[in-house]
């Protein structure tokens, strides 16, 4: 199974929809709308000629200079048979982060969603139980977004001319 | 006749506390005594969480062998045990566990921060880490290092023996003390 076959079978069946083709060390990279993440991947799980059917890691990152589409939900699925691995990126606002759940479709999703909404709050729409999963329940930010400093806010006694910052 | 090999001749026995004596009876006061026993039979509580515990298997192991120090045994619940050990990094969410393992020890408890992670949150300035064990229990002996040898750890026991031997019998029940436990929130 090539990268070339794969981008094929996508575009015979999505068109013009799916953007942003790539293959950073080898590995298929492509954008999807954000609406279509599900439509997306149940063709990527059912189509009896690509058989994406492992969720690798479910993750976010944050691109503060993206206005418009901040955060990016990337879905790295895998081809046990053939093995076979792709990457798949949706955008969506940081204002309304909603992203409907993979959790229906991989039972792996769900901690994974959760730990995503933990860290980036990423709204995962039909998820059955989207709470915080590692850090404490009383966190009331979403620390990996970046306009979060990675010290600890509440420490009083390293201050910034004692650690040359 | 002596035997015709001696072994551990070099063994060390604790001072006997001051007192009168005669024949067939010692006259001492009670917390010297209540001291040097709970001195030299503190029951360790591990509660490691990363490499600093490994340090500390060192310390319990053959060659360091805490037993020596009368902490031979340890317990690995709360309500038996004198001597709390936080060796290791404890995250924010760790917290109210290590508060909780705290409150079921029974009195007289002592507390020994071992490590940078558990005395200052060491070099995880970090959202998701205690900076310091002390923001939610009493500590009594801080161990430096990153992790301490065990003889870091040996002398940090060392250290609360002391504390412990010279405690005055009605320290737990002092204001001072009850003030030191309401600044933490406990009873």
């Amino acid at each position: 199974m090539t990268n070339e076959f794969i981008k094929q079978k996508l575009t015979d069946k999505f068109g013009e929809q799916i953007t942003n083709w790539e293959e950073p060390y080898g590995m298929l990279t492509f954008t999807v709308p954000a609406a279509q993440n599900l439509k997306v991947m149940q063709h990527l799980y059912d189509e009896e000629m690509l058989r994406f059917r492992f969720l690798t890691d479910l993750t976010a990152v944050h691109f503060p200079d993206r206005k418009g589409e901040e955060l990016s939900v990337v879905y790295h699925l895998h081809n046990l048979v053939d093995n076979a691995r792709i990457r798949m990126k949706i955008f969506v606002p940081i204002e309304t982060p909603d992203v409907f759940t993979a959790s229906q479709l991989f039972s792996a999703a769900n901690w994974m969603e959760r730990e995503t909404y933990d860290f980036f709050g990423v709204n995962f729409v039909g998820h059955p139980n989207l709470i915080r999963i590692l850090n404490v329940d009383e966190m009331d930010y979403f620390p990996m977004r970046k306009e979060y400093p990675m010290e600890d806010p509440t420490r009083i006694d390293k201050d910034d001319e004692m650690f040359g910052r | 006749m002596g035997r015709p090999v001696q072994y551990n001749t070099k063994i060390k026995i604790v001072k006997m506390p001051d007192g009168y004596t005669g024949e067939g009876f010692f006259a001492t006061s009670f917390d010297k005594v209540v001291g040097l026993a709970r001195a030299n039979s503190l029951w360790p509580l591990p509660f490691a969480t990363s490499c600093c515990g490994i340090e500390f298997m060192a310390t319990m192991g053959s060659h360091y062998d805490l037993g020596r120090f009368g902490a031979e045994r340890m317990g690995f619940t709360p309500r038996q045990c004198d001597m709390l050990l936080v060796a290791g990094t404890i995250a924010k969410k760790m917290a109210p566990i290590l508060r909780q393992v705290y409150l079921q020890m029974a009195e007289p408890r002592w507390v020994i921060a071992i490590g940078a992670c558990a005395s200052t949150g060491g070099i995880f300035d970090s959202y998701p880490v205690l900076q310091g064990i002390d923001q939610v229990i009493p500590v009594d002996v801080y161990v430096p290092g990153c992790p301490p040898r065990p003889e870091g750890i040996i002398d940090g026991i060392l250290k609360l023996q002391d504390l412990v031997h010279n405690e005055s019998l009605r320290r737990r029940g002092s204001e001072q003390y009850k003030g030191l436990l309401e600044s933490y929130n406990i009873q």
